[in-house]
C-alpha cells in the first residue's frame, strides 16, 4: 500500500499545484517543494526490509482480469535505491525551477510531479501492462515541459523525444503482447505478471526479435547508440528542472528495464545479443564522447557526455555478471547526481546570461568564484575521479566488463580518458582564460545563491558517500543481483539440458 | 410470417425513434419552436437507448430482417446515446442559422433510425434499407445550411459529391449482393464456405464479396475508397460531419463484422489479402495525407481512415484467432473511437457556429489559455487518438495490438506501428498549437456563449474517455460477454 501512497502523492499534489496557482502564483512551488519532501520521507518506511531479496511493500489487486492483468506494485532494494534517487532529484528539480519558472508555475509543477509519479510507477510495476502504462504516462508531461517552458526550438525538441520514444515504446508493447500470449500457449492462461512471465521459455530466432523489442525500447530511454540522437535536442531545450529529470532519472528507467526485464526473461536471446549490445556500448561511449568535444552549446555537450556515459551502464548489464552489474547501477546513481548538476549549472549560467554558447564565455572564475568550484567539482566527478561516485560505478562495471569481453572492455576504457578531456576543456573554456564578455549582458552574472549553494551541496555529499563508502549502496543492489544472476543462470541450465 | 405484439416489443429502439421522427415532425407542422423539436428528439434518442438497456439479455429473431441480440443491443444504446450527445451539440451550433432550422432535428432522428436498424441486420434487405435510410438523411444533414446566407462552407458541393459517390456504392453493394444471393439463393447472411464449386463456381461469390467490400469500403472511407471524405468532412456543418464520422462508421462497420462472422467471407479465397491490402493502404494514406493538413476538420477526417485501416486488422485478425478476440478488439475500438471522435468534433462545434467555423489549426493557437477546460479535453481526445495511456484510445490499441499477435500479423501490426508513429505528429501538431501563446486578440474572442449543454457533453466524454482509459474492466466484461453473440 505504501508504493500506492508514494505515487498517489504525487499524482494529488501534482492536481494540488495546478489548482493553486489561481490563489497565489507563488503557491504551486511551495505545494510541489512539500509533496516531494513528502514522499521522500515516507520512502525511508521501505529501508531496513531491503536487504535480502525478497520483495517488499508488495501491493496487487485485479485489474483488467479479461487479460489476467493486475495492478502489482512492488519494490526490492534495486528500486528503492531507484525511488530515493528519484525523490531526490525531484527536490532538486524542484529547486532548479524555483526563481526560473514564472509563466504558469501552477501547470509546470503539475507536469513535473505527474513525471516523477510516473517514474516512481515504472520503478515498481511488476505487471508488464502496468509497467507499460506508467512507461509512456511519464512521456506526456515530460513532452509538455519541453514543448511549454523550453528554449527557442523547443517544438522540434519536444515532438522528436516524443515520437522516438513512443515508437519504440509500441515495439515494446507488441513484445510484451508476444510474450504474454506465449504463456498463454505454455502454461495455460494469460498473464502479465512478471514472475510468470519468466517461466515462459522463448528460445531461437522468436526470443530474439521479442528481446529486440524490448532491447529497442529501453535503449533508445538509455540511450545508447543509434537510437540516441533525441536526447542532445531534448535536452538543450528543456528548460532546466526538465533536464534535471531528464538525464537524473528518465534516462535510468531504461537501464533499470535493461535490468529487470530484457535481459531476465531472455537469458538465452541477451546472452546471444550480448557482442552487440556491447559493442554499441562502447561505440557509444567513444562516439559521443567525441561528439561531445565538437560541441558549442554546453547543454548539448553535457547531453552527449550522458550518452557516453550511459555507455558504461549499457557495457555492465550486459557483461551481466555481479561486478559488472554492481558499477552499471552505481554508475545510474552517481550519473543520476552529476549529470542533474552540472545540468543546473549550464541552466543557472543560461538564466544569467542568456546563451548556451561557450565561444561567447569565458573566464569567468573571478566574477563567480562558487560555481566555478563547484563546476571544478562535479567536472571531476564526472570524469570518474577515485573517492567520488562515478569513479566506483564506472571501475567496477569495466572490471566486471573485462571477464565477459577483453577487447571491448579495453577499447571502452579509452571513455575515461576522453572524459577528462571535454571535462576539462569545459572548465578552460568557460571560467578559465580571458574575461569575455561577447554578446550577453553581464549585469546578472551573479554567484551561486545560498539556495542554490544548497542544493548543490546536498548533490556532492551524495557522490562523496558513493565514492568513499560505497557499501551502503551496493548492500541494498546486492542481493537482488545475486538473486537475477541465479535465476538467469538457472534458466540457461535447464535450457542446455533439455537440447 | 405474421407480427405478433411480442415481436414489436423486441423492436422497442427502433419503434421509439420513429416515433420521436413523426413526433418531432408534426410539432412542426403545429407550430414553429427550435427548442421544441430539439427537445422531443433529444428526449426520444434518450429513451430508445433506455428501451435497448430494459431489452438486454433477449437473443430473438425478429422477422427474417432483424436480429435483437445483446451485440446489436449494445450498439443501439451506443448509437443512441453517440446522436443524442451530437443532438446537444447541434442545438448551438445552428441556433443563429438564417434557415428554419427545425427539420435538422427530425433529419437527425430519422438518420439514427437507420443506423440502428443498420446493427440489428443480418438480412442484404435490412442491411440496404438500414443503410439507405442513415445515407439519404445524412445527404440532407450535409446539405442544410445550403441555403442560408451566411454558412461558413460549401454544403452544397460536399452533399452532392457525397449523393453521387455513396450512391454509386450502392451500386456496387446491390450487385455484390444479387451475385451472392444468385450462389445462396437466401437474401439472409448465410455461410458461403460450404457451396459447392459445381454450380456456378465459387468464382462469383468470391466477386460478390468484392463487390461488397468496395461498397462498405466507400461508406467507411477506406483507401483507395477515401477520396470523398475530405471534401465531405470539410464542407458539411460540423454537426453532420460529426454524425457522419462517429455513428455513420460504427453503424456499417458492425454490419460488416455481422456480415464477415455469418458468411464466413474470410476463408474464401483472397478475400483476406483484399482487406489486408485495403487495411495498410489506409493506414498509409490517411496519416501521410493527415500531416499536410492545415484544416482540423480535413485533419480528422484523413485520421478516421486511418483508423478505419487500424480497425480492419482485427478483421482479418479475427480469422486466425481462436476465441472472439478479434470481434472484442473491434467493438472496444469501435466504442474508443466514438467517444473520442465525438469528443475532438464537439469541442470544435463548441467553438464553431453554423455561420463561422473555426476549424483551421491555427484558429486554436492559445486556446490552452483562454478555455482551459476545453483545451485540455480536446487534447485529451488527440492523445487518445493517438493511443496513449490513461486514455481509452490506449486499451483500444492494446486491443488490436492483442489481436494482431495472437494472429501473428507481423506485416500488419508493423503496419500499425509506423502509422501510430506518423500519426503522433499530426495530433501533437494540434496540441502544441493549442499551448503556444496566443497571437493576437481576435481570435476564439468573439467565442459564442459556451452553452452549458454542450460543456455536460464534452465533460462526459471526457469522464469516459479517461475513466475507460484507466479502469476498463466493467466495459472489457460486457464486450467479452456480447461478442459471442456475433
Amino acid at each position: 500500500m505504501i508504493l500506492v501512497t508514494l505515487i498517489l502523492v504525487l499524482f494529488v499534489g501534482g492536481l494540488a499545484c495546478w489548482l493553486s496557482e489561481r490563489f497565489n502564483p507563488n503557491l504551486p512551488r511551495v505545494i510541489a517543494l512539500l509533496t516531494v519532501l513528502l514522499d521522500f520521507a515516507l520512502m525511508f518506511s521501505l529501508l531496513g526490509a531491503e536487504g535480502t531479496s525478497t520483495w517488499v511493500a508488495v501491493f496487487e489487486a485485479p485489474w483488467i482480469s479479461r487479460f489476467g492483468i493486475s495492478f502489482y506494485l512492488a519494490a526490492d532494494g534495486l528500486s528503492v535505491l531507484l525511488l530515493m534517487l528519484t525523490a531526490f532529484l525531484g527536490v532538486v528539480a524542484i529547486g532548479a525551477a524555483w526563481d526560473e519558472v514564472q509563466e504558469r508555475s501552477g501547470f509546470f509543477y503539475f507536469n513535473l510531479l505527474w513525471t516523477l509519479a510516473g517514474v516512481l510507477g515504472v520503478f515498481t510495476a511488476l505487471d508488464l501492462f502496468l509497467f507499460f502504462f506508467f512507461w509512456e504516462v511519464m512521456l506526456i508531461p515530460m513532452y509538455l515541459i519541453i514543448a511549454i517552458w523550453g528554449h527557442e526550438n523547443r517544438s522540434y525538441a519536444a515532438m522528436k523525444f516524443f515520437i522516438f520514444t513512443q515508437v519504440t515504446g509500441m515495439m515494446m508493447l507488441v513484445s510484451i503482447l508476444v510474450l504474454a500470449y506465449f504463456h498463454y500457449l505454455q502454461l495455460g492462461s494469460l498473464s502479465f505478471n512478471y514472475h510468470d512471465l519468466l517461466n515462459v521459455s522463448l528460445t531461437g530466432e522468436m526470443g530474439m526479435w521479442v528481446m529486440l523489442g524490448f532491447f529497442i525500447s529501453f535503449s533508445t530511454k538509455l540511450p545508447s547508440m543509434p537510437f540516441h540522437s533525441w536526447l542532445p535536442d531534448a535536452h538543450s531545450q528543456a528548460p532546466t528542472a526538465g533536464s534535471v529529470i531528464l538525464a537524473g532519472v528518465l534516462l535510468k528507467t531504461g537501464a533499470y528495464g535493461l535490468i529487470r526485464f530484457a535481459v531476465p526473461l531472455f537469458p538465452e536471446a541477451s546472452m546471444a545479443f550480448a557482442p552487440v549490445a556491447m559493442t554499441l556500448a562502447a561505440v557509444s561511449i567513444l562516439y559521443c564522447a567525441k561528439v561531445a568535444f565538437a560541441q558549442d552549446d554546453i547543454k548539448r555537450l553535457i547531453a552527449y557526455t550522458s550518452v557516453s556515459h550511459m555507455g558504461f551502464v549499457t557495457l555492465g548489464i550486459y557483461a551481466w555478471n555481479e561486478q559488472a552489474l554492481q558499477g552499471a547501477v552505481m554508475t545510474m546513481l552517481a550519473h543520476g547526481l552529476s549529470a542533474a548538476a552540472l545540468f543546473m549549472l549550464a541552466g543557472g549560467l543560461q538564466h544569467r546570461i542568456h546563451t548556451r554558447n561557450m565561444p561567447d564565455m569565458g573566464g569567468f572564475w573571478p566574477k563567480v568564484p562558487k560555481m566555478t568550484a563547484v563546476a571544478i567539482f562535479f567536472s571531476v566527478a564526472a570524469l570518474g575521479m577515485p573517492g567520488l561516485g562515478n569513479f566506483i560505478g564506472e571501475f567496477l562495471a569495466l572490471i566486471g566488463a573485462f571477464q565477459a569481453n577483453v577487447t571491448l572492455t579495453v577499447v571502452a576504457a579509452f571513455g575515461l580518458i576522453l572524459a577528462s578531456v571535454y571535462s576539462l576543456w569545459v572548465l578552460q573554456k568557460v571560467f578559465q582564460g580571458e574575461y569575455n564578455n561577447k554578446g550577453f549582458d553581464e549585469s546578472h552574472l551573479t554567484d551561486l545563491s545560498r539556495r542554490e549553494m544548497l542544493y548543490f551541496a546536498a548533490m556532492m555529499i551524495g557522490l562523496v558517500w558513493m565514492g568513499l563508502y560505497p557499501q551502503t549502496f551496493l548492500s541494498m543492489s546486492e542481493p537482488v543481483l545475486a538473486q537475477l544472476l541465479s535465476e538467469s543462470a538457472q534458466t540457461l541450465v535447464t535450457l542446455e539440458g533439455g537440447l | 410470417m405474421t407480427i405478433t405484439i411480442a415481436d414489436l416489443f423486441l423492436i422497442l429502439p427502433v419503434l421509439v425513434l420513429t416515433g420521436t421522427a413523426v413526433l418531432s415532425m408534426s410539432a412542426v407542422a403545429v407550430g414553429r419552436n427550435y427548442a421544441v423539436t430539439a427537445v422531443i428528439t433529444v428526449a426520444g434518442l434518450l429513451l430508445a437507448a433506455l428501451s435497448a438497456v430494459t431489452l438486454s439479455g433477449t437473443n430473438q429473431q425478429v422477422t427474417p430482417l432483424l436480429i435483437v441480440d445483446p451485440y446489436s443491443l449494445f450498439f443501439t444504446a451506443v448509437i443512441c446515446l453517440s446522436a443524442m450527445f451530437i443532438g446537444v451539440l447541434s442545438y448551438p451550433y445552428l441556433e443563429g442559422l438564417d434557415d428554419d432550422r427545425e427539420e435538422y432535428f427530425l433529419l437527425l432522428g430519422v438518420a439514427t433510425v437507420g443506423a440502428v436498424v443498420l446493427v440489428s441486420s443480418n438480412h442484404f434487405v435490412s442491411a440496404l434499407l438500414g443503410l439507405e435510410t442513415l445515407s439519404m438523411s445524412l445527404y440532407g444533414m450535409v446539405a442544410y445550411t445550403v441555403h442560408s446566407q451566411k454558412a461558413d462552407k460549401y454544403p452544397l458541393e460536399a452533399s452532392v459529391k457525397y449523393l453521387v459517390l455513396s450512391a454509386a456504392a450502392s451500386g456496387f453493394l446491390l450487385f455484390g449482393m444479387a451475385l451472392i444471393y444468385g450462389q445462396t439463393g437466401t437474401l439472409a447472411f448465410a455461410s458461403l464456405t460450404e457451396l459447392s464449386e459445381s454450380s456456378l463456381g465459387n468464382g462469383f461469390s468470391v466477386i460478390g464479396l468484392l463487390l461488397i467490400t468496395a461498397g462498405l469500403a466507400f461508406k467507411l472511407s477506406l483507401a483507395p475508397f477515401h477520396m470523398w471524405t475530405p471534401d465531405v468532412y470539410e464542407g458539411a456543418p460540423l454537426p453532420a460531419t460529426t454524425y457522419l464520422a462517429t455513428i455513420g462508421k460504427a453503424a456499417v462497420f458492425v454490419v460488416l463484422l455481422r456480415f464477415v462472422e455469418m458468411t464466413e467471407a474470410l476463408a474464401l479465397t483472397g478475400i483476406l489479402a483484399v482487406l489486408s491490402f485495403l487495411a495498410i493502404l489506409s493506414i498509409l494514406a490517411g496519416n501521410l495525407l493527415a500531416l499536410l493538413q492545415q484544416n482540423v476538420k480535413r485533419l480528422l477526417a484523413y485520421s478516421s481512415i486511418a483508423h478505419m485501416g487500424y480497425l480492419l486488422i482485427a478483421v482479418v485478425a479475427s480469422y486466425y484467432v481462436e476465441g472472439r478476440v478479434g470481434i472484442e478488439a473491434i467493438s472496444f475500438y469501435l466504442v474508443a473511437y466514438i467517444i473520442m471522435s465525438l469528443g475532438a468534433f464537439g469541442v470544435t462545434s463548441m467553438v464553431s457556429r453554423s455561420d463561422c467555423e473555426r476549424d483551421t489549426i491555427e484558429d486554436y493557437r492559445g486556446l490552452f489559455w483562454r478555455q482551459p477546460l476545453l483545451a485540455a479535453v480536446f487534447t485529451a481526445m488527440m492523445l487518445s487518438l493517438a493511443g496513449i495511456p490513461l486514455t481509452v484510445g490506449f486499451i483500444g490499441k492494446f486491443y488490436l495490438f492483442f489481436a494482431g499477435v495472437e494472429a501473428a500479423l507481423w506485416l500488419l501490426l508493423t503496419a500499425l506501428i509506423v502509422g501510430s508513429g506518423i500519426g503522433l505528429y499530426y495530433y501533437l501538431r494540434i496540441i502544441y498549437r493549442m499551448l503556444e501563446p496566443a497571437a493576437s486578440s481576435d481570435q476564439l474572442t468573439m467565442s459564442p456563449q459556451l452553452s452549458s449543454g454542450s460543456y455536460g457533453v464534452v465533460l462526459c466524454l471526457s469522464l469516459l474517455l479517461l475513466g475507460l482509459g484507466i479502469y476498463p474492466a466493467p466495459v472489457v466484461d460486457l464486450i467479452e460477454a456480447i461478442s459471442a453473440y456475433v
